[in-house]
């Protein structure tokens, strides 16, 4: 885990190697019909202030009325993250803030709905989850003048359609080593997201927000001092922000300094870190339980339904596609990523040679509508490129032709005259090539590598040029070697 | 004593019961309400808002539904004072504070529209000690209410307003709320019945918190059968309040008369000592008397750990306080005072609009609250919670039922305990118990002290008992020095 420690640091003439120690606090809106607490539609861009009611306004006499939906969404996203699914309780966070409507946060602390679980990176690394907690989101500022910042506004305007939107609080161990993996840990939380159907996880929209917990130290050695990066609205950002601000704190230790415990706001214009509050001027949220609220003990009798709504998950998907292909989970992720495993599972299955499907599935169908292929159709046609009955820049046309507008991979080769050329006949029109080319020929067996290789090439395009192009140019190589030695 | 005209103290029972005959209408019966207000509310300052003329179109409302042969409820015409945290839709709930100034809740609470549906009147909100912190109803932002049955005394409080209504006939029932006595305590003082059901039984959907695990809704009356009736009306499950108890109500008004034969009643002998005025203790052991002369068995029971009520309850009170309060910031309704930042507009709102109970309080709960004292404040106050609840149990396995005073002495003047907080804290000492156990517990009249003034008797019961407890309720109504 240090190689990525070893590219920051040791390589610009440090004489310790550092290594990055990066945790994620990521928050998602739960996509359920109605907000956490109360009745209101839990819906993005509405009017301002349309989607509220006394309760998410937290008038006084309101009380909290706990979204069955939300909780069982919890329970479904913490059996993906193999969390345990505890009963839970629900506190109260209180601080000042002008777009939380009762001045605290109902959340949970000591007692969340789910603790302990793990997700696993394509790489096939293990990172940590400590607890995915169930909270309600706060209503949205805008601050009028003073170029948006609260301190220098003429004035704020508070939407509150945002506040009591359930999200959950998944909050990540401080297993990831470089920004690349903490980037890979988001997109990995994501996929389980969309997969399990409780959220949109959209970054760019705030459906998913993550927070990043950063600290460097010497491999072997005990944490470091962290800062919390807030502020990360893409992948990229949380890639750029890790790597700055790693940068930043290895820079601060080595010129005899400290790295001092703060939130940091993540400024994409600038590519910088900036200071938000340091740990001192941390609010004190004075947590104690939520009177308002019941303890949440779910039945094993719900925790059974729940357990049997998690579909199959990522790393599951990329088990089966690298069992059934023989390649690493890694080589299966990317068909996994675009929900293409199914396809080629079924097409392997339906014995098509799965390292042609999955190159095909790699580089050919990253397209609309491949996913509602015919298996069959796609084993098909892999077959005939295998048999030599299709080059594979022919098979790649057939296939577009096939995502396009369906057919038989047969019917569509022979409608665009792609000749089937069997091997026999394609040893026949080589010899004659050869035959025709005697002082080429005698080049291409005695000369050195580099007049072979450019004779190849002439060779090739004359048995291309023979069959209409129907020929494979690696069959056409292979023969001529075979001639050659023999 | 006598204050009130005969009309006006007429029962909840018996006025429902003549407008639903059509004997008399909702119309005259609230009118001579108001009549009494007219002639005793300047002295009294028993509402924040009267609603005279809400009052007389659902009085009308009511007789015009009579007049069509349908039935308005239990509660056809019984006027009633409401508490003023109660919320009611377009209607200014304020708390008795200065940070609620022109807000008007867009919803009623659910007692409210249960009341409403029973067929009840509503003629007033009720005034209260500031979001009902205090015991006599002095730290109302709009001036004291004083003691129908003596004007120179308190009513106590925080209900004060509500209470002093019924006690003077304005109205025939009160809403309260009781969070560590702010029912029984007034009840005693003016001298009608006050009773807190279980936590959980009345739902507290538009009830302006002030300690959610600890507040709770219910009736002033004149009558313990009023109460049983008011009770059976406003109880009962709410989907709105997630904490009210799912089982329906049990009969209370019809078992009321079945008497406390066989029942075993314990007088809690740490609530019968220091701090106890002996007119007062007197008052119950002649109670006790009357409970065993109608066939209860009556002992001393031992409740250790209520001692520590008065304790546990001044951390777990003013630290739920100091967070249910914190959303009167000024941004979104009631008081603001303009300043140049959003942090010092909170600031300035909240010092212009809480008087020095409430401050006191929330500061006293943000402290208890606070990293590094949380611990030996809230925590340690919560294990005392549990500590009472494990007591009542055991006290509770050889008693059906618990007595004792309700408040330590009758009323006393206005002014005399508004400056010293901890003695009128001691005002609770012995409904507190009740709040943090979440369990029953009712007040009833039973003669006076020896200034005259009214003395109440405190009836306990386990969770949910309600109906044992207001039979022997009823036993001691009946057996009650005139
Ligand atoms: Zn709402």
């Amino acid at each position: 885990m240090t190689e990525s420690g070893s590219r920051r640091g040791a390589d610009e003439g440090g004489t310790k190697q550092w290594e990055l120690v990066v945790g994620l606090e990521v928050h998602c809106e739960l996509a359920t019909a109605t907000k956490l607490f109360c009745g209101c539609p839990n819906q993005f861009g509405a009017e301002p202030n349309t989607n509220v009611c006394p309760v998410c306004l937290g008038l006084p006499g309101s009380l909290p009325v706990l979204n069955r939906q939300a909780v069982e969404f919890a329970m479904r996203l913490g059996r993906a993250l193999h969390c345990t699914v505890e009963p839970s309780t629900f506190a109260r966070k209180n601080y000042f803030y002008p777009d939380m409507p009762k001045d605290y946060q109902v959340s949970q602390y000591d007692q969340p709905i789910n603790a302990e679980g793990h997700l696993d990176l394509p790489s096939g690394q293990r990172i940590g989850i400590e607890r995915a907690h169930l909270e309600e989101d706060t209503g949205k500022s805008t601050h009028v003048g003073g170029g948006g910042r609260i301190h220098e506004a003429g004035h704020s305007l508070v939407d509150y359609n945002r506040a009591g939107v359930p999200l959950v609080e998944i909050v990540g161990r401080p297993d990831l080593r470089s920004s690349e993996d903490a980037k890979a840990y988001a997109a990995e939380l994501r996929a389980i997201l969309l997969a399990t159907g409780v959220s949109d996880a959209k970054m760019e929209e705030g459906s998913m927000r993550v927070d990043a917990n950063v600290s460097v130290r010497h491999p072997g050695e005990e944490f470091g001092t962290r800062c919390e990066i807030k502020n990360l609205n893409s992948l990229r950002s949380l890639g750029r922000a890790i790597d700055y601000e790693a940068r930043r704190q290895i820079d601060l230790i080595e010129a005899g300094e400290r790295v001092i415990q703060q939130t940091r706001h993540w400024d994409e214009a600038d590519g910088r870190t900036h200071t938000l509050r340091s740990k001192e001027e941390a609010y004190d949220y004075r947590y104690f339980p939520e009177p308002d609220l019941v303890p949440v003990v779910p039945s094993a009798e719900w925790l059974a339904e729940v357990e049997a709504s998690v579909p199959t998950l990522p790393a599951e998907r990329r088990e089966a596609v690298a069992e059934a292909a023989g390649v690493t989970p890694a080589d299966a992720a990317l068909v996994v990523e675009r929900g293409l495993d199914g396809l080629v599972l079924a097409a392997i299955a339906a014995g098509a040679d799965p390292l042609r499907v999955l190159t095909h599935a790699d580089h050919n169908l990253a397209v609309e509508g491949a996913d509602a292929l015919d298996p069959r159709a796609l084993a098909e046609l892999v077959t005939m490129e295998a048999d030599g009955a299709l080059t594979a820049t022919q098979a790649k046309t057939v296939l577009a032709e096939m995502v396009a507008g369906g057919g038989s991979p047969a019917e569509i080769a022979g409608a665009k005259g792609f000749e089937a050329v069997s091997a026999d006949a394609l040893g026949d029109v080589v010899d004659g090539i050869i035959a025709a080319n005697a002082d080429e020929w005698d080049r291409y067996v005695n000369g050195d590598d580099k007049t072979r290789g450019k004779l190849t090439g002439f060779f090739v395009g004359q048995v291309m040029r023979a069959t209409q192009g129907n020929a494979d140019g690696k069959a056409v190589t292979a023969l001529l070697e075979q001639r050659r030695g023999g | 004593m006598a204050d009130a005209t005969p009309a006006t103290t007429d029962t909840a029972v018996a006025i429902a019961e003549a407008v639903r005959s059509g004997e008399r209408s909702a119309r005259e019966v609230l009118d001579t309400h108001l009549a009494a207000i007219d002639a005793r509310e300047g002295e009294i300052h028993a509402f924040n808002l009267v609603l005279a003329d809400e009052a007389r179109a659902a009085a009308d409302e009511i007789d015009r539904r009579v007049a069509a042969g349908e039935d308005p409820g239990p509660l056809a015409g019984v006027p009633v004072a409401l508490k003023d945290n109660l919320c009611t839709r377009g209607v200014a709930t304020t708390c008795s504070s200065k940070i609620l100034e022109g807000w008007e809740p867009p919803y009623d609470a659910t007692v409210v529209r249960r009341l409403a549906d029973a067929g009840a009147v509503v003629v007033g909100k009720a005034n209260l000690d500031e979001f009902a912190m205090g015991s006599s109803t002095e730290n109302s932002a709009f001036g004291p209410t004083r003691n129908p049955r003596d004007t120179t005394k308190v009513p106590g409080g925080s209900s004060g307003g509500s209470t002093a209504a019924v006690a003077a006939g304005f109205a025939a029932v009160g809403l309260g709320s009781d969070t560590g006595g702010s029912i029984r305590q007034p009840a005693a003082l003016c001298g009608v019945v006050g009773m807190k059901p279980t936590y959980g039984r009345v739902s507290r959907y538009g009830l302006v918190a002030f300690a959610s695990s600890l507040d709770q809704i219910g009736p002033l009356t004149h009558t313990v059968a009023d109460t049983a009736r008011v009770l059976e009306v406003i109880g009962g499950h709410d989907p709105a309040d997630t904490t009210s108890i799912p089982e329906a109500m049990p009969a209370l008004e019809s078992v009321l008369g079945d008497g406390v034969a066989g029942l075993r009643v314990g007088v809690v002998r740490e609530l019968m000592g220091e701090g106890i005025a002996p007119d007062v203790a007197a008052r119950v052991r002649e109670a006790a008397e009357v409970l065993a002369a109608a066939g209860a068995e009556v002992g001393e029971a031992s409740v250790p750990a209520v001692t520590y009520g008065l304790s546990a309850y001044y951390l777990i009170a003013p630290a739920e306080a100091s967070s249910n309060l914190s959303r009167y910031d000024g941004v979104r309704y009631g008081l603001r005072v303009d300043a140049p930042t959003t942090p010092e507009m909170n600031l300035a709102s909240r010092t212009a609009g809480f008087g020095a109970e409430v401050k006191r309080r929330i500061m006293l709960g943000t402290y208890a609250l606070s990293a590094g004292y949380y611990d030996a404040y809230y925590g340690k106050a919560q294990k005392v919670r549990t500590l009472i609840i494990r007591d009542f149990a055991a006290a509770y396995e050889s008693f059906d039922l618990l007595l004792a005073p309700t408040s330590p002495t009758t009323a006393f003047p206005l002014g005399a305990k508004v400056s010293d907080p901890l003695t009128m804290y001691l005002n609770d000492i012995c409904t507190i118990p009740s709040n943090l156990a979440g369990q029953p517990a009712v007040s009833v009249p039973f003669g006076a002290g020896d200034d005259g003034l009214p003395v109440g008797v405190q009836l306990l019961a386990p969770a949910l008992a309600e109906a044992p407890l207001l039979r022997a309720a009823a036993v001691l109504e009946e057996g009650a020095p005139s």
